[in-house]
């Protein structure tokens, strides 16, 4: 990393922190912005976010292992996040799963190799009542079929002008 | 200064404290008693009291395996768990504190089928056998396997390991195949040590205990305390076992081997034999150290001696030079720097204090410099063919004589560090019961030490060695006119910090050995010396805020750190279990041995005359002796990049 | 019929905006508080505690310093009420929330938003804006002088566990959501140290119908134990899933009919860490005194594979358990063990009465409501379908 990047960063966590408050109650929240900023919180931002609240860098890493929301390894832009609870079970997601792994060529767990999409499982999305549902970044999608799923990535892919996607779409055999 | 090692400002998460009830102050008030049932016996304890401490007093013993007395209260590992009439469901003993009048019963069935459950869960994760084991015979969760009755793995037994082991450290090694997660080395490690190093990471079955970005242990700022060995139920944490290697130089006839002996660990290696904390055997393990083949035993009080003249020496150079040359560049205070898990904290932590660190090496690294040159040259053999050993209580003296700068003598200054642990296991496999040993003296010509020497052990008494010495050297008294018995009580005890003032009101003349370095000693009239000691990087930690701060600890000269809890004979390398009363034993033991001593001042040492007159003979802190005795420090920083 | 989600329905929608507000600021806070005691309103997330108690406890604490707390972290699965009660009427949610500030002395409330439901963040902040200019938050709330009461929205970061109050409160300190141990109570000893109340999105909303329609109203309702309505989230094999509404003490059996769920073999009440109640026990009541729940109904129709259905429970508990204690750590992934044992059809009846056994532990030994609940699941799914699930041909995998 560049240090002029490392400068920006560490400017950004310290607006953060001066926005949320400088004890350890601010860590989440500081996160989530990292989050949401960068797709991912590195080795080197956990030891600021630490520097600055005054925690132990470790504390950090467990804090950021322990949730689904805020990741250590980067994610891509677009991150989908198939219900896997037993409603959405029982409505067929597994159909919509295998038809994700098809349209993306990951797995789930994976990221696409341009970086574009991360493909996760996610527990109950509060939508039984229409499932299959599956969130994309901070939207939700409900009552998703296997057809539907490609429109959705269109839509995403759209998001960053067409042209980037042209013969992109890896074969999964 | 009770402030300083307030139990508030211990940083543990909620989920890992347990509130305290304060009892109300007028103990005739309601409440202040509650009486609690425990298996029918009745008694009263006060307010907020846990079960697990009122069964304590009523001798019912209820198994722990994440309680610890020197952390604070996890309730994790469920093992503890007993009945509490009227509630629904088992609560965990050392977590729930007595509020109101309560009937316990700790062994009805449902509390035994828990018990074994929990047990029977956690070995069905703990891979490994008990003979392979070094805590084989001294491991909680072996014990509990046996007093529970454990004949079959119920829920299975891991065939395979799941972790590489971590032996990236010089120091403490991982093998997390073995950990049951009860979080006893976070909790030392963030709360009671505050270094940070350890903790839990992920959720669910997939949590296990971690560095920072799960990086080999020697690549994080682990300061080798080792207090998370000390406190590790099973064997997921041990030193760095150099046995195999002093074995083999023992066997090698072409090697001249030679061990110091630490003060620590002759107070404690009698509990590896099975005795009470805190009986001295000092003189037994001569005996064992040569009937296992070492060819000298030497007494590291000797260079702790001189690690008193070199430092005092220092510390009054700095004073000449503030009081007396104005430099404003001199640092104050002064901080110890015998502790090599206080110096690598410095050096983490707060690198830009490395200045105030006494450049003096620690007595251990001061042997090893002595015998690979003037002990070589005194006794003609060649430096390469001796073998340097060192008992310590210590895991990070294993750090220490690994650093690449400790090779003053020309070589490796001290080749092998042993800890209290790994020295017993090597008399055991000698075939030695330790304690029936015949007793006999160390050898010459650094067998002779000092009571100064001896409470290197203890947390504040390097402190008191250096004021001895101090105060015969510049007052011209003796310190018995200041202090019955020369005991500088002041800075004896396990108080977190601990302050003392020493004016001088009169000086003596310079003594023979410092002719050198200083005139007269008039501009110390008037004086007041200031002193500190704290032990625990948690309470160092504190001391370097106040510093920083400009508190009260930034207005002192001299400045004792040790990084484990009640000095060196709470060290890392010491004895398992540990405890506050295990370690007031062990500092019982090394205060009578000093008492003992009939010189009792590291500058009396007719040994460290000796070596004064014989080899250091420009004197302390001169050119031969910076260069042998003294070292200089890495800033390290906290990231890791 | 009520249809799915026809909200309108609900007795939430015919209750006028701030007027449970108006009332409460006229009263003074014991009377509130006796008030929420009489009409015997438990917590709607599920665990049951009485909230007049909970509220009395924090307004008793002595502290400059409380907090209100709302919990809508809604993560049981087949819950979804709190999340069209947040969507449609978050006033009443706010009200509660300030009503409870001013019942215990708070000066401040935090809503904690699962990180599922980023989507209503700025739906919600606009409203929290709204009320602040006009004057239903912020300093002298409606008018009332040296009452100050603010809301604040901060979010989950994807945690189940953090539903449980003392994990939500570690994790608002920024900490793992790992939960404390129990006592102290967070109304003593909650966020920062300071008393906190901890409700659920619905106990609020419910407090501010009671303010409105009265104690007796809702006490009428429902069983003596559980008294009042309660939304329940319907999902699975019935005709009608969504929101609906009914009263405390309802059969499973009514509550099929009213769903068209006719001819379900089994109903999951209350969710993952509920309990599955077969068709032969119908006739149970769904209340705190029987079948408890905090909202959510699975209906399984008669082709559903019940060791399936326990399947997913488990491995959602494996994925979601804190890992702290050791039964619900090690226990939930040895019931996973055995179920795939059962879907080998290799598990003796020795070892599956060992698991039962371990279940029994881990309810009565697990430090937190998760590891206390997560055996449920397994337990009540091999105690009423032995024999679909013992003796299986092998699956192929």
């Amino acid at each position: 990393m560049l240090v002029s990047e490392r400068e920006q960063l560490r400017e950004n966590i310290e607006q953060w922190v001066a926005q949320y408050g400088s004890d350890r109650s601010a860590l989440i929240p500081v996160l989530q912005e990292v989050q949401r900023k960068y797709h991912h919180i590195s080795e080197y931002v956990m030891q600021v976010v630490a520097d600055t609240l005054n925690i132990h860098p470790v504390e950090v890493y467990g804090v950021v292992s322990f949730y689904s929301f805020i990741g250590l390894r980067p994610k891509g832009r677009f991150i989908i996040r198939l219900c896997r609870t037993i409603s959405c079970a029982m409505q067929g997601n597994n159909r919509i799963a295998r038809q994700l792994e098809n349209d993306l060529g990951i797995h789930f767990g994976e990221t696409t190799p341009d970086g574009n999409f991360t493909l996760e499982w996610a527990n109950c999305l509060g939508m039984c009542d229409r499932g299959p549902a599956m969130l994309v970044n901070d939207r939700i999608f409900t009552q998703v079929t296997p057809e539907s799923v490609h429109e959705i990535l269109d839509e995403c892919r759209k998001a960053f002008g067409a042209h980037t996607f042209q013969g992109e779409e890896t074969c999964p055999l | 200064m009770a402030e300083f090692y307030d139990k508030e400002s211990v940083r543990a998460p909620m989920s890992q404290r347990l509130q305290r009830f304060e009892p109300p102050s007028d103990t005739q008030a309601i409440g202040a008693l509650v009486s609690v049932t425990i298996d029918g016996k009745e008694l009263k304890v006060p307010l907020g009291t846990t079960i697990l401490e009122a069964s304590k007093k009523v001798g019912v013993r209820i198994p722990t395996l994440c309680y610890h007395e020197d952390l604070c209260v996890a309730g994790v590992c469920r093992i503890c768990v007993v009945e509490v009439e009227g509630q629904p469901r088992l609560q965990a003993s050392c977590a729930y504190p007595i509020t109101a009048p309560i009937k316990v019963k700790t062994h009805t069935r449902q509390v035994r089928q828990a018990r074994r459950h929990i047990l029977d869960l956690l070995l069905s994760k703990h891979y490994g056998e008990c003979y392979a084991c070094f805590r084989n015979n001294n491991c909680e969760l072996q014990a509990l396997a046996k007093e529970y009755g454990v004949d079959f793995f119920r829920f299975g037994h891991p065939e395979k390991p799941r972790y590489r082991i971590d032996r990236s450290s010089p120091s403490v090694i991982r093998d997390m195949d073995k950990c049951i997660l009860c979080r006893r080395c976070v909790r030392t490690c963030i709360d009671l040590q505050e270094v940070g190093v350890l903790e839990v990471n992920q959720r669910s079955n997939r949590s296990k205990v971690i560095t920072f970005g799960e990086k080999p242990l020697g690549d994080v700022i682990c300061i080798n305390c080792g207090q998370c060995i000390n406190r590790c139920p099973t064997g997921a944490l041990r030193a760095n076992d150099p046995t195999d290697d002093v074995w083999a130089a023992i066997d090698d006839p072409t090697k001249h081997v030679v061990i110091q002996t630490a003060p620590s660990p002759r107070a404690g290696i009698g509990e590896c034999f099975g005795l009470e904390p805190g009986v001295p055997l000092t003189f037994e393990m001569n005996t064992a150290l040569r009937r296992c083949g070492f060819d000298k035993v030497f007494d590291t009080n000797f260079s702790a001696d001189l690690t008193i003249i070199e430092e005092g020496t220092e510390l009054l150079q700095r004073l000449h030079k503030a009081l007396v040359q104005k430099d404003k560049m001199v640092r104050f205070p002064q901080f110890t720097s015998c502790s090599p898990g206080w110096v690598k904290f410095c050096e983490h932590f707060y690198p830009e204090f490395l200045d105030h660190l006494s450049s003096a090496k620690s007595p251990q690294q001061m042997f090893g410099a002595v015998i690979k040159t003037y002990y070589a040259k005194l006794n003609d053999l060649d430096p390469k063919n001796i073998v340097t050993v060192a008992l310590m209580p210590c895991s990070a003296k294993k750090f220490e004589c690994n650093r690449p700068e400790m090779c003053d003598s020309g070589y490796k200054d001290i080749d092998y560090g042993l800890t209290t642990r790994e020295l017993a296991q090597m008399i055991s496999e000698a075939g030695i019961y330790l304690p029936a040993m015949p007793k006999s003296d160390f050898d010459d010509p650094f067998g002779t030490a000092t009571g100064s020497g001896v409470i290197f052990g203890a947390t504040g008494g390097v402190m008191e060695a250096a004021l001895r010495t101090v105060i015969e050297l510049v007052c011209g008294i003796q310190v018995e006119d200041l202090f019955a018995h020369a005991d500088i009580t002041p800075v004896r005890g396990f108080d977190g910090i601990r302050f003392m003032e020493l004016p001088i009101k009169k000086v003596g003349p310079v003594p023979e050995l410092l002719k050198g370095l200083f005139e007269d000693w008039d501009w110390l009239v008037g004086a007041t010396l200031k002193v500190a000691v704290a032990h625990g990087t948690a309470n160092a930690k504190r001391v370097m805020e106040d510093i920083k701060a400009g508190g009260p600890c930034s207005e002192c000269h001299f400045i004792e750190f040790m990084a484990c809890p009640g000095g060196c004979l709470g060290g890392g390398g010491q004895p398992i279990p540990t405890s506050p009363e295990i370690r007031a034993a062990r500092a019982r033991a090394i205060y009578a041995e000093d008492a003992a001593y009939e010189v009792r001042k590291s500058h009396e040492n007719p040994a460290i005359v000796r070596l004064y007159t014989e080899f250091l003979t420009e004197g302390p802190c001169s050119h031969l002796s910076h260069h042998l005795l003294h070292t200089a420090y890495t800033p390290r920083g906290k990231y890791i990049v | 019929m009520i249809m799915p989600t026809e909200t309108n329905q609900l007795t939430f929608s015919k209750v006028p905006i701030n007027e449970g507000m108006k009332s409460a600021l006229q009263k003074d806070r014991g009377e509130i508080i006796a008030m929420v005691s009489q009409s015997g309103l438990k917590g709607r997330g599920g665990a049951g505690f009485p909230t007049g108690i909970k509220w009395n406890l924090a307004a008793a604490a002595q502290d400059d310093q409380k907090f209100v707390v709302c919990n809508a972290d809604e993560g049981e699965p087949g819950t979804y009420k709190d999340r069209v009660i947040l969507t449609d009427y978050a006033n009443l949610v706010f009200e509660g929330m300030t009503i409870g500030g001013y019942a215990i002395g708070a000066r401040k409330g935090i809503l904690y938003l699962r990180a599922e439901y980023t989507y209503l963040r700025s739906f919600l902040e606009d409203l929290l804006e709204r009320r602040r200019r006009t004057g239903f938050l912020g300093q002298n709330v409606m008018g009332k002088r040296g009452f100050d009461f603010d809301i604040e929205i901060r979010m989950g970061a994807g945690a189940y566990v953090c539903g449980e109050e003392t994990a939500l409160i570690e994790s608002l300190e920024g900490q793992r959501g790992e939960p404390r141990n129990r006592p102290p109570f967070p109304v003593n000893t909650g966020f920062m140290g300071h008393p906190t109340i901890v409700n659920n999105v619905e106990t609020f909303a419910w407090v501010t119908c009671i303010l409105v329609k009265g104690a007796d109203w809702f006490r009428k309702i429902g069983t003596e134990k559980s008294t009042g309505l309660k939304l329940f989230s319907v999902s699975g094999d019935c005709s009608f899933s969504g929101v609906f509404e009914f009263p405390m003490g309802i059969t499973v059996a009514e509550l099929l009919e009213r769903v068209g769920g006719i001819g379900a073999k089994a109903v999951q009440v209350g969710g993952a860490s509920g309990h599955c109640v077969p068709a032969s026990e119908f006739d149970r009541t769904i209340a705190f005194e029987d079948v408890p729940t905090g909202g959510s109904i699975i209906v399984f129709g008669p082709d559903r594979d019940m060791l399936a259905v326990a399947k997913n429970f488990m491995e959602f508990f494996i994925d979601e358990s804190c890992g702290q204690c050791t039964p619900c750590r090690e226990g939930n992934e040895r019931l996973l063990e055995g179920i795939l044992m059962l879907e080998q059809g290799r598990c003796s009846m020795r070892y599956l009465r060992e698991l039962c056994a371990l279940g029994e532990t881990m309810q009565a030994a697990s430090k937190c409501g998760l590891g206390q609940s997560s055996p449920n699941a397994f337990l009540s799914i091999v105690a009423h379908f032995k024999d679909e699930i013992l003796g299986r041909a092998p699956v192929a995998d």
